[in-house]
């Protein structure tokens, strides 16, 4: 073949440089939108998004009593506050949080706590749920892996994890049942 | 001794002439000359290797009667130990072969330490050697969840979380890690997809490894270059011969644990069932992951442990640059020979700290071994490099041999 049969003389190396840039460019991007459907099925599926809510009774739950119920595969204490345990919570100055977060804004009714059951920190079950289980310093939870201490609104006060424990989205569709999810 | 297309009989002349693989096996392990003054820290390489295909062989058995499935997964084990024949045995071959194959590598590291053979022009041996640390522990540490039993479990949960502290886009990428909103069911079946896939990607890298090992040879106790045929052997039969015995050795420690104490090495709590609403009393990896363990929990902040975890790796990276000294072995450096020994008491010291529970002294211990580690490798082995007084270097590696 001749240059001339590329069209341009000597620039002919220059729309060939092009061609197969644009080619390369093409099949790289080609290449990642083929890879997406492999990384995506690796995301939640749909069958397990549908388990994502569920409903408690909270009748028999008596006061001071602290439950555990699974959600999306994780553990959520309900805690039925007592009243000494809710003036502690909002008496805590924010000044003294790591987290800060005033009580209130972490319940619905304030003798309800409903929080994930996991550690912020690296995903252990923190203990206190049980009768005679390590509350921790500030008498809420204890996250027995790194020592983490949470008080009884489950706001972190001391030890290695960065977050309160988290609140789902939950809501009461009565006095006696609780919706989570 | 003569290539195998004039020694050997008509096939394998055929076969050779067409695709020469006996003489490139001929070649790379029989004739390759290797220095003459190898001593037996040298065996761990090969040692490895022969660990690497034992675990595949034995893998590839288990995951016959194995089910990756959080509801049976736990019984089948439980089945391969009692019911499969000689499922026991090659259960506890591949378990104890993981702490195994780390303890051999850990020496074979250390070895590398010590005579610098990380140094040029084997720093791209080195950096895929580490790779292949970093591959084994992945493997490891998935291989530990397919039981599904308590430590299974929340080993799992820990380690996933690691990722939880990328600022932004930590969160999502545990979601995308587990397949859902905590480690279930696609957790486990991926898990054990990659476990299946990883041991071959190390083979993989291992095949490079001695490419470039091959492209050099090794180092020597010495740390100089072999200058002539006076300074190397034949791989075959000096080094297949002393490489065997050190095998026969090491199968006795091997097989002594197999047969005599297979659950020493493990956690009881993991022949627990997974129960994903209850925390175990204590969480602790493998020993062979307990020093880097130890790295995370002495940083009393999420993300920071988490980045001085992988750091402790990373930096290892750079050690062909870190030690700036143009002397490779310890032999020659009478500084560094005895720095070199605080080191690897630093890093059993941070072992030992990472089994205990972080609080109190262990936690500070914890934190001193983590920040002299960090020194030893950033501060001290430049220095050194720059301020050392080296012993003079012989001539060859012959020469002190034929002197006395």
């Amino acid at each position: 073949m001749t240059d001339t049969a590329h069209g341009h003389g000597e620039e002919g190396e220059t729309r060939r440089d092009f061609l197969a840039l644009a080619g390369a460019a093409l099949g790289a991007a080609g290449a990642g939108l083929a890879i997406w459907p492999l990384i995506d099925s690796m995301n939640p599926s749909k069958d397990v998004l549908a388990l994502s809510s569920i409903e408690v009774d909270i009748k028999p739950i008596a006061l001071g009593q602290r439950i555990t119920v699974k959600w999306r595969g994780k553990p959520v204490f309900i805690d039925h506050r007592t009243p000494e345990q809710i003036s502690k919570a909002s008496a805590t100055p924010m000044a003294d949080l790591k987290d800060p977060q005033a009580d209130k804004a972490r319940v619905k009714k304030p003798e309800w706590l409903v929080m994930v059951g996991v550690c912020t920190h690296l995903g252990c079950v923190p203990l206190g749920q049980k009768v005679g289980q390590p509350r921790g310093d500030y008498g809420g939870w204890f996250c027995p892996c790194h020592g983490s201490h949470y008080d009884t609104s489950g706001r972190i006060r001391k030890g290695p994890a960065p977050k309160n424990l988290e609140v789902p989205a939950y809501s009461f569709l009565n006095d006696t049942t609780l919706r989570i999810g | 001794m003569s290539a195998p297309s004039q020694s050997q009989g008509p096939i394998v002349r055929w076969i050779d002439e067409r695709l020469p693989i006996f003489t490139f096996m001929h070649h790379e392990m029989h004739e390759y000359p290797t220095p003459k003054n190898l001593n037996y820290w040298w065996n761990f390489g090969s040692l490895a290797g022969i660990v690497l295909v034992i675990m595949i062989a034995t893998g590839i058995f288990l995951a016959m009667n194995y089910t990756p499935h959080v509801d049976m997964a736990f019984n089948s084990v439980e089945r391969i130990m009692r019911d499969v024949n000689y499922g026991w045995l090659i259960r506890y071959v591949h378990m104890n072969g993981a702490s195994m194959f780390f303890l051999v590598v850990y020496i074979h590291i250390f070895r590398g330490l010590y005579y610098g053979s990380y140094k040029p022009p084997r720093e791209l041996l080195w950096w895929l050697g580490l790779v292949i640390l970093l591959l084994m522990m992945a493997t490891a540490f998935m291989g530990y969840v397919l039981p599904w039993g308590q430590m299974s479990f929340w080993g799992a949960t820990v380690i996933t979380n690691l990722f939880s502290a990328i600022p932004g886009v930590g969160e999502p990428i545990v979601t995308w890690l587990w397949g859902g909103f905590a480690v279930d069911n696609p957790t486990l079946q991926r898990f054990f997809s990659l476990h299946y896939l990883l041991p071959f990607v190390i083979v993989g890298v291992v095949v490079l490894h001695l490419v470039a090992l091959h492209t050099h040879g090794s180092n020597n106790p010495l740390g100089i270059d072999a200058k002539s045929d006076k300074d190397t052997i034949p791989f075959h039969p000096y080094y297949t011969v002393k490489d065997s015995f050190g095998l026969a050795v090491f199968l006795i420690l091997y097989m002594a644990f197999v047969f005599y104490a297979p659950n020493a090495l493990g956690e009881a709590e993991n022949y627990v069932p997974a129960n994903p609403l209850q925390t175990p009393a204590e969480i602790v990896p493998e020993w062979y992951l307990l020093p880097f363990y130890a790295i995370l929990r002495s940083i009393p902040d999420k993300l920071g442990g988490v980045i001085a975890m992988f750091g402790a790796i990373f930096v290892l990276f750079l050690l062909p640059w870190l030690d700036s000294s143009k002397v490779r072995s310890a032999k020659f450096r009478p500084i560094y020979k005895q720095v070199f020994w605080i080191f690897l008491a630093d890093c059993v010291v941070l072992g030992w700290a990472g089994a205990q529970k972080p609080e109190g002294s262990a936690l500070l211990i914890g934190q001193l071994a983590t920040a002299y580690y960090f020194f030893h490798l950033l501060i001290l082995l430049p220095l050194l490099g720059k301020f050392e007084k080296t012993r003079p270097l012989p001539q060859s590696i012959s020469e002190p041999v034929l002197k006395s």
